[in-house]
């Protein structure tokens, strides 16, 4: 069974089309990047998946429809919603008092155990403390919730960088086990790249690109190429030049890499060049997005 | 997923729904004892200065008794329950501004700092969350200011057992006409009826409005009552709906009980009429009144965004 399956999902707000008849198939056991431009739907596609609006379409959720069963999908689904939701008045301790009295599927234990690896002491209240501190209060809460489904929309935004890379350590290291799926968004697509099974790209209300890490190894090649050569690269047809430090740098789709290795070192390009290009062809909407 | 954690899965699906139920209620209401604890400093602080003024004031209180005689009942009863009703009577107003606020701000906290986005990534319905939120002044406050009320009686009790011989009046006249276990018992009975049931309809209303506006929920709300009062002013010169509102909101019109001629409804004279209150179309008319705008509540809290 596929953990999320939509398909012909639509979603308009007054005359703004926000989901354009979206499909999406993420299986289970997968680290799923949403990747796109500011408005691009990623947030109102999570929202749906969510079931925290209503939409045209069929979405199923662990083989659930999210609006019409929102409640029971949430024990086996948990979210951070954004940056610093917390009630900023709660203190520590009663937060996990209500959450393990509210959720049946959350270890207390397990979570004072990630809070133990922590500065947050349990006497304070959240207001008390730093933007990072919540940060991971939420996610030792999230993390001790044993769910099927994560859903991650923008979790890091504006926390400094050690906060960042501490939150993809630990939810992959402490939480992730193959079993469990987790969708994320962000625009720190590099941070990510690494964290990722699986890509897409959102653009418009509209999946542009969608592939596995591997086949993204695989299929998207980068190389550098010196102003002689460029003629024949440029004949090889690829899917997007720019320049960086006076050489011209190629992308390919489906390249070979014996014929690219003659102009240059051949690597795979960033998720957020692939990004830049794809999104840069398709509709030059790129003016939105932080990589 | 293995097929032993699936079976574990479906084993938990009836666990989850049985909690959904008291657990999750119970924690949401604890949760609004977490948020607002102004609700009850704000009672204990007001019942600590009304005590403070009754210490200043205990001469004109003394005097009063001082120059009674037992020809009157009636007047007697006043003068020395007087610092009693008038501590009950200010809790009674300290309850429904706070009801007033309190409902007014439930569902619009929430949404003004966001937390709502962490609230929602939890299994509590929203029906339990509003309900929750409904028996703040249901419930909650009125059992808050009933105890507020009863600490300042037994305060004033104890400082009367040294006040009063010191200045040469018997003890006997607070036994003799104070019935206190009656007056809580009226009290408790009056706080529920003209309090919370009566004015139900106004703190859903202001439930109801404080999930849908996107600042300022208590003049919203207040906006409707008011634009109608003046149609009605302009159109036929009479000012019955604001009227009608007015004393649900100050809990009078309620058919509990009937006194004779005391001022408060704590005298000995007192005569409950529960019958009547409850065969009181305007109470049923309210309650009605309160279903549809928790239901519409409900309905916000699922579909409205966050300010």
């Amino acid at each position: 069974m596929a953990c999320i399956e939509a398909r012909g999902l639509r979603k308009q707000f007054g005359s703004t089309v926000a989901l354009d008849g979206l499909d999406l198939r993420v299986e289970e056991g997968r680290i799923l990047g949403l990747i796109g431009p500011n408005g691009a739907g990623k947030t109102t596609a999570l929202n749906a998946i969510l079931g925290l609006i209503p939409y045209q379409g069929e979405l199923r959720v662990l083989g659930r429809d999210p609006w019409k069963e929102r409640e029971r999908l949430m024990v086996d689904v948990s979210y951070i919603a954004d940056v610093a939701v917390l009630p900023r008045w709660i203190r520590v301790s009663d937060l996990l008092d209500y959450v393990a009295g509210v959720h049946p599927r959350f270890d207390r234990v397990k979570a004072e155990g990630f809070l133990e690896k922590t500065s947050i002491q349990t006497g304070s209240k959240v207001r008390e403390l730093s933007k990072g501190m919540v940060a991971q209060l939420h996610l030792a809460i999230v993390m001790a919730i044993d769910a099927r489904l994560l859903v991650l929309d923008e979790p890091t935004l504006g926390l400094d960088i050690l906060y960042r890379k501490q939150f993809y350590d630990s939810l992959l290291n402490d939480y992730f086990d193959r079993s469990r799926t987790i969708v994320v968004t962000t625009h720190q697509v590099e941070e990510v790249q690494n964290v990722l099974t699986d890509l897409m790209f959102i653009d418009r209300g509209r999946i542009v690109l969608s592939c596995s890490m591997e086949e993204f190894e695989v299929r998207y090649l980068e190389v550098m190429v010196r102003p002689e050569q460029l003629a024949a690269a440029r004949a090889l047809k690829p899917m997007y030049e720019r320049q960086a430090i006076g050489r011209s740098v190629l992308l390919f789709d489906h390249g070979d890499r014996q014929k690219l290795a003659a102009f240059g070192d051949v690597r795979t390009p960033s998720i957020a060049d692939l990004f830049v290009a794809v999104l840069g062809n398709h509709s030059g909407a790129i003016k939105g997005v932080a990589v | 997923m293995t097929a032993g954690s699936q079976v574990t899965a479906d084993v938990q699906e009836s666990a989850p729904a049985a909690m959904s139920g008291m657990g999750a209620f119970y924690w949401s209401v604890r949760r609004e004892l977490w948020e607002n604890r102004w609700i009850y400093i704000g009672q204990l602080g007001v019942g600590g200065v009304f005590l403070l003024g009754f210490v200043f004031n205990l001469s004109r209180w003394l005097t009063k008794l001082h120059g009674l005689s037992e020809n009157d009942p009636a007047k007697y009863w006043n003068a020395v329950a007087e610092p009693f009703n008038i501590g009950a009577g200010l809790m009674m107003g300290t309850l429904i501004l706070m009801s007033l606020f309190y409902s007014a701000d439930a569902l619009y906290g929430e949404r003004r700092d966001r937390s709502i986005f962490f609230w929602k990534s939890l299994p509590v319905s929203d029906w339990t969350t509003v309900l929750a939120k409904a028996s703040i002044p249901l419930v909650v406050l009125p059992l808050l200011a009933f105890a507020v009320t009863v600490a300042i009686h037994v305060v004033l009790l104890l400082l009367s057992c040294v006040v009063l011989p010191a200045n040469g009046i018997s003890l006997s006249i607070l036994w003799k006409q104070l019935s206190i276990f009656q007056m809580w018992g009226l009290i408790l009975y009056h706080l529920f009826t003209a309090h919370a049931l009566w004015p139900f309809p106004v703190f859903c209303w202001l439930l109801l409005v404080s999930g849908w506006a996107r600042r300022a929920p208590l003049l919203w709300a207040a906006l409707p009552p008011a634009v109608i009062g003046a149609l009605e002013k302009l159109i036929f010169g009479t000012n019955r709906f604001v009227t009608v509102v007015g004393t649900r909101v100050v809990g009078g019109g309620a058919p509990t009980d009937m006194t004779s001629g005391e001022m408060f409804p704590t005298g000995p004279m007192t005569h409950l009429t529960p019958l009547r209150y409850l065969a009181a179309p305007g109470l049923w008319i309210g309650l009605a009144i309160a279903a549809v705008c928790l239901v519409a509540a409900v309905r916000m809290r699922r579909y409205r965004d966050p300010v």
